[in-house]
């Protein structure tokens, strides 16, 4: 009991967000070290249950499922005084969401609620003899703290992608939880929610992330990296804050140092040159490809690969050989 | 309106860090500091909704030790109008530890809205302004894109994953701001300058709280190994596909 992990896995429209696994799979080792059980905590509006098999197949043992008409949007009030309750009743050991704009809005809230610290936007959770460790990315992705939380229950926001989701299989047990607080008695209402282009992949989620910047020269050459996004089939379109700035693309999209962080499989930088606060944006992903008519644009010096030359002649022929080699699987 | 905003000073993004003799903390040496960018919107936003409105006062605070009120002092140039300085002479990394000496300085200020920046672009944790709402038992919203505010209450979005979600909420409120807000700070001017130095700023020892998390080590991440360019022009498209899928093995 003292050493259950409660999650709380972020559900919108009704499914969990693959965030939400990925949490759930590092609860597990973190339950799996300290001998607990992991416990996913999910909230949304009719029929929410159904997620439950998916937080069982990443690691979850029991899914407590607060299915209200109010929770079908996020409502910090409510869903965070139910997670405290829920935290102070159960004596879980740790409590770990995820560090997207909803656990990072919810998180500190309840942190401030039972009077203890936070660690946000870790990399990595482990046990460590009684004390729980984590790694934190600081300073725009250029220092790495390990922290150590020493109260009880250690609350933990885990950066979107920084785990694989596993696959333990486990059939959960559901069990339903009351609202602590009537939802609807919140001060802060949600007016409304518009999604973007419905199934588009979000920059933390997608593994492939194509990013256009000043050298695209307008708003409407962005075609071309929408295009080479879609022949990925698997790709989010990112941009520069000199992008976003000028309106070319909305705020959202903007990586760097006041924008996302990322950290897909592979970053293809498209007339970027390579700004300081870019790179603290995405120097993690893995492969980093870069196209430039610079050759000593800062961009190739964090690129696995680059290629020298014009944008509008290279990325249409890329996106075309990214499509026949795809067509060959 | 009287608005308040917490502001933090930290080190230039563009440094090559280096870490400090004691291995848990980043050397300040050769370091040059400013006001966190996130906090400049706020303090940008803070100005310009007392504009809009008319009248009004903006307090500025900082925790953190003495050389903190060189960023008030440059809040106070953009035109704030007093600040207050909490005295620490190292800034924790835990964010409730200094929520509760935030709160307790903004604890019967009577603000209308108090405002943050959405995160500290050094510590990155994005924690503090929230855990002040809650601590004042106001209403929240973090991540602020747009804002407006009239009489008694305010609307805002903030940007969700793939998406953008719309608020209302009555004031008081505490509000942490995110980029898109403001386009640009505005810079001091010199007769700015000239009138922070004389609008009140007043130091005071921070309440910190208790301290639940901190630091075991700090270290900097390994070096990307070099990469090679590939070639030039859409000649060296077939050479990068073929690195793609045999050595990088992504596509």
């Amino acid at each position: 009991m003292a050493n259950n992990i409660l999650v709380v896995a972020e559900a919108r429209g009704g499914n969990v967000r693959k965030v939400a696994l990925e949490v759930v799979t590092a609860a597990r080792t973190l339950a799996d070290g300290l001998g607990g059980e992991v416990h996913a905590m999910v909230f949304g509006g009719a029929g929410i249950s159904s997620v439950a098999t998916k937080l069982g197949a990443a690691g979850a043992d029991k899914v407590l499922v607060v299915e209200h008409e109010g929770f079908a949007t996020y409502n910090a009030e409510a869903v965070a005084a139910t997670v405290s309750a829920q935290i102070t009743g159960g004596g879980y050991r740790a409590a770990l969401f995820g560090a997207s704009a909803m656990g990072q809005d919810l998180a500190p809230r309840i942190g401030a609620k039972l009077r203890v610290g936070v660690a946000a936007d870790v990399v990595a959770v482990s046990a460590d003899g009684g004390d729980i460790v984590v790694r934190h990315p600081m300073n725009t992705n250029k220092v790495i703290a390990t922290m150590v939380l020493a109260a009880t229950p250690a609350l933990v926001s885990v950066r979107p992608g920084a785990v694989t989701v596993g696959n333990v299989a486990k059939a959960a047990a559901v069990q339903s939880v009351a609202p602590a607080m009537d939802p609807s008695a919140g001060r802060v209402k949600v007016t409304g929610v518009s999604m973007g282009g419905g199934a588009k992949l979000d920059l933390a989620e997608a593994p492939v992330i194509v990013s256009g910047g000043r050298g695209l020269k307008a708003a409407e050459n962005f075609s071309l990296v929408e295009e080479l996004a879609a022949a990925f089939g698997n790709a989010a379109v990112g941009a520069t804050r000199a992008v976003t700035d000028d309106g070319w693309r909305p705020h959202s999209d903007q990586i760097g140092q006041t924008g996302r962080q990322v950290s897909p499989d592979l970053y293809v930088a498209v007339g970027i040159s390579g700004a300081i606060q870019h790179i603290a944006g995405m120097r993690n992903s893995k492969t980093i490809v870069a196209i430039n008519k610079d050759k000593d644009a800062p961009i190739f010096k964090v690129a696995d690969y680059g290629i020298v030359g014009d944008a509008f002649e290279i990325v249409p022929a890329l996106t075309a050989a990214v499509k026949a080699a795809r067509a060959q699987h | 309106m009287k608005i308040a905003v917490c502001i933090k000073r930290v080190a230039d993004m563009g440094a090559r860090f280096q870490i400090g003799a004691d291995g848990t903390s980043v050397s300040d040496a050769g370091i040059k500091f400013d006001m966190s960018d996130f906090d400049e919107w706020a303090v940008e936003a803070a100005l310009q909704l007392n504009e809009k409105h008319g009248g009004g006062e903006v307090t500025v605070i900082s925790l953190g030790p003495d050389a903190a009120q060189e960023t008030i002092r440059k809040a106070l140039a953009m035109g704030a109008d007093k600040g207050v300085h909490l005295k620490a002479d190292k800034i924790p990394f835990d964010g409730f530890a200094i929520a509760e000496a935030l709160a307790a300085e903004l604890k019967g200020g009577a603000y209308d809205l108090i405002l943050f920046g959405r995160i500290a672009v050094d510590s990155a944790a994005g924690v503090t302004g929230a855990m002040v709402a809650e601590l004042l038992d106001l209403p929240c919203v973090t991540a602020v894109s747009k804002l407006n505010v009239n009489g008694a209450s305010g609307t805002a979005e903030r940007q969700v994953e793939g998406g953008v979600e719309a608020l209302a909420f009555p004031l008081p409120a505490l509000c942490t701001i995110d980029q898109g807000l403001v386009v640009q700070a505005r810079y001091p001017s010199l007769k700015g300058i000239m009138a922070a130095k004389k609008k009140p700023l007043e130091s005071k020892p921070a309440q910190l709280g208790a301290i639940t998390v901190s630091v075991r080590k700090m270290e900097l991440p390994p070096e990307r190994s070099a990469g090679r360019i590939v070639g030039e022009g859409a000649a060296a498209v077939p050479e990068l596909i073929r690195l793609l899928q045999t050595e990088a093995k992504v596509l």
